[in-house]
């Protein structure tokens, strides 16, 4: 590169240096937009013609879908894989003659916000991942179909009884919006604390049934190297998973729908809330979290459990199948329900159950009598079996799983942790119906986490992210009794 | 130019021109009427609310916070990148010794030309997961591992260098600096090879060490280069995306943590855009990013500008 002038040609040329320079500078305007706006770009359009996929009604066939119809199916391949849902699919097609295009993706924002904004949605979809679309922006949106009609349909194994008859007590809560359920999440999920059968034994540990038990083991592993406490600290939502099981077991279902009703004293103000964060809080005082824990991704922190160097871990029981590759053969991996602090309202054996894995029938969707007839297939034993066979997990059918299925022990140790809770269940739906204030907690319990925030700050942070919730019209919409 | 050249220029401009109107200018457009709507991204019905969103957003203290580090970035980014690569690359052409026989190089400065411009080869996302191993929060990252060696950090207590609010920009200054020195060294070694060599030589003769040498020849003559890197530099630190979403604790979505302490304007957008639903609102934030940039861009080529030497 010599003079900048050498390369311009009389007065009114542009030098080459200038106009780099130059069309970089309209570079640095246009870059960081771009990405973004791409997703603008507007469609419109809503045409719901009816194009031959509704045929008769009967008693097998109740929503009237048309054999030689095409159903356009999108599911989320992540963790469970997909292969569950071809062989939904296939059968399908034999029972009912209605062939499906099948995608599965883990894009499911990239690839389905375009289509519905301009109006032309698949028919069925498992919005799940780091990149769903969130249900309740969805909803806000008013892109789904309220599920009520598949649900009172009659059953597949039962016709005499209704869909929702055959569906474990509380698990379509997850998928409530403005009172009415859009979307079946379909795996039974508990959530909890978990460890490793043979490293208990091995220490002679005892599943610790209260905090101060549970807090007994963790010195103890302290004391022998091994970390008490791990959990997925780059993503707070893990560690809130926690605060919020030990709040609503203390303060009973009550100190749990106040914070799901936006009380202004769901935080401050409430013993259960206070008892629940300074419980956690004394495990970071104490120094029994696993060194690090606070900065690790969900694998990098649940392989360190994996490998002996943390007691406990808090998860859902997603976790035994995310970490199939780096569980050890013999670590006999076990889940146990939150332990109780001192005068709880409910009992040990009490867990958050209910279900994850949404999926949704857009409002839009070209073939509404198929996918509804599909949704109602997912709710019959057979496909429930099917499902537990390709994914190693339960679905939300009462007693859906085929007892030839053989569970690995994780999974199988949550059944008989559901089945000693019985009716002691509970879940919070804050976390689908305020991405933004559920976004509030989380950012304060990190904090809480690195020693930089005191319980008492960590109540003041949270109950502000509820109260300004609270200042949404849109909240309002929500309550649960 | 000849009356007939502005025809037979605008015929090939006409291909590359639409498509930017449609691709880039349009959606402008488009995002600056969506600004002023409630969209909430999932479908096409909104109100119009006027300049609602525009007043939320300057009392929104995360969006104020992630203008404040997107400026940070703006001062450092630069400013390192260029030191560093205007000292490599003088260091690899005119920082050897200087003997009977010219200027030159350090020894083996051929290598470490090549070396140096390794980490520009590795797009962002893998010096994304190559520094989530450095900084690691435990014993096992790079860093860690190394001062639990050395007795400078207790393994019981690693430092967890994104997760503490006063580090985690500086974190993610030393992963861009160390991703981009490369590209620029290369780039000012090209322009410091067109120098005459005589130039020097005359300036050896008069009796200038390197550090005159340096600031009274190269540099000026360097000038446009630099100009010219501190405009891309600029671009890489209003946007920031990928590494601040990849590396940095989360907050519900696209990093942005501890406390928002590293969010920048494009992951509170994206999270406002995609996670809490609020679109309409993001286009503003879009619109304000757009409006920030340019005035940037403006002021970086105004503030740069000297007169022009020729050789």
């Amino acid at each position: 590169m010599g003079s900048t002038s050498a390369d311009s040609h009389g007065d009114d040329g542009v030098g080459r240096r200038d106009l780099i320079k130059r069309s970089a500078a309209l570079g640095l305007a246009a870059v960081p937009a771009t990405g973004f706006l791409s997703a603008c770009a507007s469609g419109g359009g809503d045409d719901s013609s009816d194009d031959g996929t509704k045929g008769a009604t009967s008693k097998e066939n109740p929503f009237g879908a048309a054999k030689g119809s095409k159903l356009d199916v999108v599911i989320f391949k992540g963790g469970y894989g997909d292969d569950y849902a071809k062989a939904w699919e296939a059968d399908f097609q034999k029972k009912l003659g209605i062939t499906s295009t099948h995608t599965g993706t883990q894009e499911i924002t990239g690839k389905l916000q375009p289509r519905f904004n301009a109006g032309n949605p698949p028919d069925i979809v498992d919005d799940s991942g780091a990149q769903q679309i969130k249900v309740d922006v969805l909803y806000k949106n008013g892109q789904l179909l309220d599920l009520a009609e598949v649900l009172d349909a009659p059953a597949i194994d039962d016709p005499s009884k209704k869909v929702s008859d055959l569906i474990i007590p509380g698990t379509l809560d997850a998928g409530l919006q403005g009172g009415k359920v859009v979307a079946l999440n379909y795996i039974y999920t508990v959530w909890g604390l978990w460890y490793s059968g043979k490293l208990f034994k091995e220490k002679g540990w005892e599943e610790p049934k209260t905090w101060d038990d549970f807090l007994a083991v963790c010195q103890d592993a302290k004391k022998q190297g091994i970390g008490g406490l791990a959990h997925q600290g780059k993503y707070p939502y893990y560690i809130n998973v926690a605060i919020m099981d030990l709040i609503a077991k203390k303060g009973g279902l009550d100190a749990m729908k106040a914070i799901d009703n936006l009380d202004p004293k769901a935080f401050v103000g409430s013993d259960a809330a206070q008892a629940g964060v300074e419980a956690i809080y004394e495990v970071v005082e104490k120094g029994l979290l696993m060194p690090g824990t606070n900065g690790l991704t969900h694998t990098e922190s649940q392989t360190r459990w994996n490998q002996y160097k943390a007691a406990f871990i808090t998860c859902g029981s997603w976790l035994e199948n995310e970490q199939l590759k780096q569980t050890p053969a013999d670590f006999d991996m076990k889940f146990m329900p939150m332990p109780l602090l001192p005068d709880s309202a409910l009992p040990f054996t009490a867990i958050r159950a209910g279900s994850g894995e949404p999926f949704i029938i857009p409002a839009k969707a070209k073939n509404l009598a198929g996918a509804k007839e599909f949704m109602r297939h997912m709710l019959s034993k057979e496909w429930s079996t099917l499902f537990a066979k390709e994914a190693n997990s339960l679905t939300i059918l009462k007693d859906g799983v085929d007892p030839s299925v053989k569970l690995r022990p994780g999974t199988q140790s949550t059944v008989e942790a559901s089945k000693a809770a019985g009716d002691d269940t509970f879940r919070y739906l804050y976390t689908e119906w305020y991405s933004e204030m559920g976004a509030a907690i989380e950012a304060a319990s990190n904090e809480l986490m690195a020693k930089r925030i005191q319980p008492k700050e960590w109540l003041k942070r949270a109950q502000a992210a509820v109260d300004k919730q609270a200042k949404d019209p849109a909240s309002k919409k929500n309550h649960r009794d | 130019m000849h009356k007939g050249q502005y025809r037979f220029v605008a015929g090939f401009l006409l291909a590359p021109v639409s498509l930017y109107l449609i691709f880039v200018i349009w959606p402008y457009i488009q995002t600056i009427g969506y600004s002023l709507t409630d969209w909430k991204g999932q479908s096409q019905t909104f109100k119009f609310i006027g300049l609602d969103n525009y007043k939320a957003l300057f009392q929104d203290d995360v969006f104020m916070q992630a203008i404040w580090h997107n400026i940070l970035f703006l001062i450092f980014i630069p400013v390192i990148t260029i030191l560093l690569a205007l000292f490599f690359a003088f260091m690899l052409n005119a920082g050897g010794r200087s003997r009977a026989g010219g200027v030159r190089g350090v020894a083996g400065s051929q290598v470490y030309k090549i070396v140096y411009f390794f980490p520009q080869v590795l797009s962002l996302a893998i010096v994304a997961v190559l520094f989530n191993a450095v900084y690691r929060s435990d014993g096992g990252g790079l860093l860690n591992g190394f001062l639990i060696k050395l007795g400078l950090v207790d393994a019981e207590n690693p430092m967890e260098w994104l997760n503490e609010p006063n580090l985690v920009l500086w974190m993610l200054v030393i992963a861009v600096v160390w991703h981009g020195v490369g590209f620029y060294l290369v780039l000012f070694s090209a322009a410091m090879q067109s120098i005459p060599r005589d130039i020097y030589e005359a300036a050896l003769i008069d009796g200038a060490g390197r550090n005159q040498s340096f600031f009274r020849i190269t540099l000026p003559l360097l000038w446009d280069t630099v100009q010219t890197a501190w405009v891309y530099l600029g671009i890489v630190a209003m946007d920031m995306f990928v590494l601040v979403s990849s590396m940095t604790q989360n907050m519900g979505a696209y990093g942005g943590g501890p406390d928002h302490h590293s969010d920048v304007m494009s992951t509170v957008m994206m999270r406002n855009f995609q996670y809490f639903g609020k679109s309409g609102y993001a286009c503003a934030m879009g619109v304000v990013m757009l409006l920030l940039t340019l005035v940037l861009s403006v002021v970086m080529l105004r503030a740069t500008r000297r007169d022009r030497v020729e050789f």
